[in-house]
């Protein structure tokens, strides 16, 4: 016998998992209650792949209809003004603070472990490595994903569930063009630049704590740092704030977007909206750091090719000037 | 009331129940310049499996320009959902719906957004933005239609202000306003572009009497003032008051179908006066809905 209400979602699942979903279902005996505990676990399972996948295809699309609408023309300045101000200069005290306080307890403790290795002198380039690779982009995308990104699904919920959003399409403005593409842009350019302002403060309380509160050499710290940090360090990092700060802001604005049902339904948008901002930003800071990891020699190489041709235009130049030619 | 007395009071209006429509364009009662707004057996159903609901299904409808078109029934009968579609902002799942002469399956967005320029659309709860002023609010639709100048927008938004009694309310939030002014405000943003079509979706629901009487003249005010652009007007309301008062017909839905179309003077009288024993159960259900009665051939969830 059927549970007929626990029958019906495998429609909406990709067609592999409907197939499967389909086969537990047809074998579904109400009265075994282990399989019912198992099918129903399965259907959850499910749901949230096929939701996930449908979520993951929604993000696609909003970012392909945000590059259709900047190459037919330049956003509304307004709203884009509006967004880089509250994402970017309203977020720098709480990246500022983040930044500071990580740079500094992490300094705190490798110094600690260093000194009886001694190799203190370490801390600062272990400090400055960690907040320009990992700390800073990390967590100026989880700090942004609290701050910016509930705050977008929460603002774009209520005007979904208030009918404001209908509002705006009514008027035949696009509210991909008016709502989405002004708080993306504002993310791809704004938190790279908070991503910097985290890694510096970073470094900066690394140091003052090492050598005002520790009692270490500035020069040596000064000179690991000098050493050890090299340009594609500051790709790394700066790549994944980019990355990091478009995938909060099309999560955030599809969830708020796709909001229904009233002021709870906006709560349960802004939750699942942060959640998945702050996984995705994990998931996403593994990829990346496995993928930049094996993109360095290709760095290297365009590094050095232009370098290279830098240097050889510079001697042209030096040798016109130097023969009189001109 | 005779039964031909009824028939008699739907032929004075523009009857075209949902099995008429090839019998009205036959008999020519409108032609195609006329139409501004076409449902041709439209269906809309939501969700899948045992969640489903049809709201719609199959609504064949012809919206006259100029015209009061009134759209009654009670409650998730699908009014607010053929107002949707009449405006793009939901697709049908079978049948097609035209606006202009344009069929909107056949539009994409920038094209749909054109139409959607020349008609205007009064939500429920207003759905003025938050952010933003009542006087940016209301110049908003101008802004968004490519008006550049400054000191034009001004001076149409303290008229369609004024028009709608909110005089000197530019610099006040929406969230100073109370829900009658709301209401006003978002009329005149409404109209603040002289659109062509103008949909209320049920503009007196949440307020009193008094004011629900006010919004319904400042209906028939904005209808009179943009008599010059031939402003067709498309009302969803429960409230037979106001749906007396400013249709020049109306239809009702229920189930998701139309089961009465009429001009208000039919409605009146079915709600006042006896019915004939041979009435048919669309009557009932008219008179049901206009009398606000509970028993009747209208279901109702306890």
């Amino acid at each position: 016998m059927r549970n007929p209400a626990i029958i019906t979602d495998w429609q909406t699942a990709p067609q592999l998992l409907s197939a499967l979903l389909f086969a537990c279902e047809f074998n579904y005996d109400r009265r075994n209650w282990a399989t019912y505990v198992m099918y129903n676990q399965i259907v959850r399972l499910g749901r949230s792949v096929s939701d996930g996948l449908r979520g993951v295809g929604e993000i696609a699309i909003l970012l392909w209809q945000c590059i259709k609408w900047l190459t037919r023309g330049l956003p509304y300045k307004r709203e884009t003004i509006q967004q880089f101000y509250f994402i970017g200069v309203q977020s720098l005290p709480v990246i500022l603070t983040t930044g500071a306080f990580t740079g500094a307890v992490l300094a705190y403790t490798s110094y600690n472990q260093f000194v009886t290795l001694g190799v203190e002198s370490w801390t600062g380039a272990i400090v400055a490595k960690a907040q320009v690779w990992q700390l800073g982009p990390v967590l100026v995308g989880l700090m942004l994903a609290g701050r910016v990104g509930c705050s977008i699904t929460a603002e774009l919920g209520t005007m979904n569930v208030t009918e404001q959003v209908d509002a705006l399409d009514t008027m035949g403005t696009d509210p991909v063009r008016y709502l989405v593409l002004p708080r993306v842009l504002a993310s791809f350019f704004m938190t790279p630049v908070l991503t910097v302002f985290a890694m510096l403060i970073g470094i900066i309380a690394g140091l003052v704590m090492t050598v005002f509160i520790l009692g270490a050499e500035w020069h040596f710290q000064w000179s690991q740092i000098e050493d050890w940090m090299v340009p594609y360090d500051y790709v790394q990092g700066l790549s994944k704030g980019l990355v990091f700060g478009v995938t909060i802001s099309l999560i955030c604005c599809r969830n708020g977007l796709k909001t229904t049902g009233g002021a709870e339904g906006v709560g349960k948008a802004t939750t699942a909206a942060n959640v998945s901002s702050c996984i995705a930003i994990l998931i996403l800071n593994l990829v990346m750091s496995i993928l930049l990891f094996y993109l360095e020699p290709v760095w290297d190489t365009v590094a050095y090719a232009v370098d290279t041709a830098w240097l050889t235009l510079v001697g042209w130049v030096r040798a016109l000037f130097g023969s009189g030619a001109l | 009331m005779s039964a031909d007395d009824l028939e008699t009071l739907r032929k004075d209006g523009t009857p075209l129940d949902e099995s008429g429509l090839d019998a009205a364009l036959a008999e020519g009662p409108v032609c195609d310049e006329d139409v501004v707004i076409r449902l041709d057996d439209v269906c809309k159903g939501f969700g899948s499996g045992s969640r489903r609901i049809d709201p719609v299904k199959g609504i064949t409808l012809l919206v006259e320009r100029g015209k009061t078109l009134v759209i009654i029934g009670p409650s998730g009968t699908g009014k607010s959902v053929t107002l949707r579609l009449m405006l793009g902002l939901l697709e049908p799942d079978s049948g097609e719906v035209t606006v202009f002469g344009q069929k909107l399956s056949a539009l994409d967005n920038v094209q749909l957004g054109e139409i959607r320029k020349r008609m205007a659309m009064l939500f429920q709860g207003g759905a003025l933005f938050d952010s933003m002023t009542v006087g940016e609010n209301v110049a908003f639709p101008m802004r968004a239609a490519g008006e550049k100048d400054e000191d034009k927008i001004q001076s149409v938004v303290a008229e369609r202000l004024r028009q709608v009694g909110l005089p000197d309310t530019q610099d006040k939030m929406p969230s100073e306003l109370s829900g009658g002014m709301k209401k006003r405000a978002a009329l005149a943003r409404s109209i603040a572009t002289r659109p062509e079509v103008i949909l209320y979706d049920e503009p007196t629901t949440g307020l009193d009497p008094i004011m629900s009487d006010a919004i319904a003249d400042l209906i028939l005010d904005t209808h009179a003032s943009l008599k010059d652009t031939n402003v067709t007007s498309i009302v969803v309301t429960h409230d037979m008051h106001v749906a007396t008062k400013v249709g020049d017909r109306i239809v009702m839905l229920y189930g998701g179908r139309i089961v009465g179309d009429g001009p208000p003077e039919l409605y009146r009288r079915l709600g006042t006066e006896e019915l004939p024993k041979d009435a048919s159960d669309m009557d009932r259900m008219i008179r049901q809905f206009v009398r606000g009665e509970a028993d009747g051939p209208i279901q109702t969830v306890a």
